[in-house]
């Protein structure tokens, strides 16, 4: 699917945000789970929100889609404010997300129908919708058993299709991919870009800093509540700084003696994590050989070395001063498509 | 308004759907009123003494009456699962009316409690209950029962909406209807009761509503209850139906 390439007739204007959200605060008790948030998505564009668990991102569409007011701040949401014009806003978006919100007692195209005459739409008309989405969602064939037995990708392919019963312009995704198996997950991700290329605006929250590189247009890190970093992927790769030494030891244990080996050639304090130590230098030219002598010296063991454009995770880690959430392999396995 | 009513039969079309497809769910609205029926009449039947009706009529009216408050679990289970399973928030998120979903899940209800019903008096007739007043009050009876089991749905909505797990609505649930049911004239005379429980036993809406059925279907005295029946319901329903609606609005779903 060639959807990369930006499809500029399906775009609006530049700065034509579809999303505004400017200093918003939501409390629950003492806890600030939203703390000044401020963001920014342009029409037709993808926004990703990207943070480890518990950072915010889940309030942040919660109170985009209406379903949480928010304590202080504004949003504006397909030009509607999203408190005093919740019933309109409601019209124009649609959410989906990592509870995969179906109901399992009804079958695809019974849950896709209900959608349809929820947004008021007539029975005949809601019926053909949903047999619409389920054809473009490769459900056609499952679209008659019930929910209940069907796979995790299926699930997640079935809410993005209720999302989008109305054809909603904006869209929210939150989290859409945790949990799927990679192919289910690449799947995805292909549908979603072509809904982009079709000119919807997404905005899309995830841990997965390979989900943010791919998807996203533009990227605002989230961390407890407040975003510390926006742009597009290349510009936060950049504010780390360039490419760095990425050490795989022998050993984890001597993460340690790599840090003293090194000291002289870093520009910074290397950081270390499973036997990968990751080090930005102050001269590219000879690193490799430089480091390789250094650690042979020091007595630690290499299996690998390398030069690295810095990564996602390398920006989490350096805005955070904490590594980004480890992807788990809990229900990989869910999907058997 | 008319979105009110359309949105309120979608939801209680998709709550209704579910029915045939659920053997647990209809052994729950039918089996098992049946066993508790025959349970009480042949075991506890023949050691109390209810004087000047045979047990099996006296019975029926009561048991059915706690049949019906128990009808709304059904509620209080689906939008717990409805609230943890994200369907909530879907719901949510859509321009459909506010109270739509609990409207919908408590008609589906009246629905399930007209089965089961229907299912208790054929039983009763079966094993020798028989009717003992007119047409028009057996059918009065009829939408008594439904009414009050339609404001106890209500309870249940919200009950389903305030906790964290469907497994402590049920604990709850039960914990609150079992003695309001067990605690009237619905099972045994009041007057059979120690004093402090009859007291209890006579201002229980329950006592109320299970003397109005008497009164409409076996032709016992009936006082106030009739009324004291309609105005419990409605009083149940002024009360807990706007609670309930309240909560939804606030409903977090997901975790």
């Amino acid at each position: 699917m060639a959807v990369n390439s930006p499809d500029t007739t399906a775009r609006g204007g530049a700065g034509d945000a579809t999303i505004r959200v400017r200093g918003v605060v939501k409390r629950f008790g003492a806890v600030r789970a939203l703390d000044g948030v401020d963001l920014e998505a342009e029409t037709g564009s993808v926004l990703g929100l990207l943070g480890p668990n518990g950072a915010g991102k889940t309030t942040a569409v919660r109170v985009m889609t209406t379903l949480l007011k928010p304590d202080a701040g504004e949003i504006r949401v397909a030009g509607l404010d999203a408190v005093r014009q919740a019933a309109e806003l409601r019209e124009r978006i649609g959410l989906a997300g990592q509870y995969a919100a179906v109901d399992e007692n009804l079958t695809g195209a019974e849950n896709l129908t209900m959608v349809g005459r929820l947004y008021g739409m007539p029975r005949a008309a809601a019926k053909a919708r949903a047999a619409e989405l389920l054809e473009r969602f490769d459900l056609t064939e499952a679209g008659g058993r019930p929910a209940r037995g069907y796979s995790g990708g299926m699930r997640r392919r079935l809410d993005l299709a209720a999302a989008l019963v109305a054809r909603p312009p904006v869209l929210f995704l939150d989290e859409p991919t945790s949990g799927l198996d990679p192919r289910s997950r690449l799947a995805l991700w292909e549908t979603i870009e072509q809904l982009v290329a079709e000119g919807t605006t997404v905005l899309l929250t995830t841990q997965y800093l390979d989900e943010a590189d791919r998807l996203a247009d533009r990227i605002a890190v989230i961390d407890r509540g407040a975003v510390i970093a926006d742009g597009t992927s290349d510009e936060l790769k950049d504010r780390v700084g360039g490419e760095r030494l990425e050490i795989h030891l022998s050993d984890p244990a001597q993460a340690g003696a790599v840090g003293d080996a090194l000291a002289p050639m870093a520009a910074e304090a290397p950081f270390s994590e499973d036997g990968v130590v990751k080090l930005a230098v102050k001269q590219r030219a000879g690193a490799i050989v430089e480091a390789v002598r250094r650690l042979d010296d020091a007595g630690v063991g290499v299996d690998d070395v390398g030069l690295k454009r810095p990564t996602l995770d390398d920006v989490f880690l350096a805005l955070t001063g904490h590594a980004a959430e480890k992807r788990t392999g809990d229900d990989a396995n869910e999907d058997g498509r | 308004m008319r979105r009110l009513v359309s949105d309120t039969l979608v939801i209680a079309e998709r709550n209704l759907v579910r029915l045939p497809r659920s053997p647990d769910l209809l052994l729950a609205f039918t089996v098992q009123p049946i066993m508790f029926v025959l349970l009480f009449v042949y075991v506890f039947g023949g050691a109390i003494s209810t004087p000047g009706y045979d047990y099996v009529d006296f019975l029926i009216p009561g048991i059915i009456v706690q049949n019906i408050a128990f009808g709304g679990f059904v509620t209080a289970l689906g939008l717990n699962e409805d609230l943890h399973k994200g369907l909530i928030d879907r719901f949510r998120s859509l321009p459909m009316a506010r109270p739509a979903v609990l409207a919908g899940r408590t008609l589906a209800d009246v629905v399930t409690n007209t089965l089961s019903v229907c299912v208790l008096v054929v039983t009763g007739l079966i094993i020798g209950f028989s009717f003992g007043t007119s047409a028009g009050e057996i059918v009065a009876g009829f939408g008594i029962l439904l009414l009050f089991g339609y404001a106890f749905s209500w309870v249940f909505a919200l009950l389903g909406l305030l906790v964290n797990s469907p497994e402590s609505a049920n604990s709850l649930g039960f914990i609150a209807v079992f003695p309001l049911t067990f605690i009237s004239s619905a099972f045994v005379p009041v007057a059979s009761m120690p004093a402090a429980l009859q007291w209890f036993a006579n201002i229980n809406p329950f006592t109320v509503v299970v003397d109005a059925m008497r009164a409409l279907w076996l032709g016992a005295p009936a006082g106030n209850n009739v009324w004291g029946a309609v105005a419990w319901s409605l009083g149940i329903l002024a009360v807990f139906a706007p609670l309930a609606v309240a909560r939804y609005r606030r409903a977090a779903g997901g975790r």
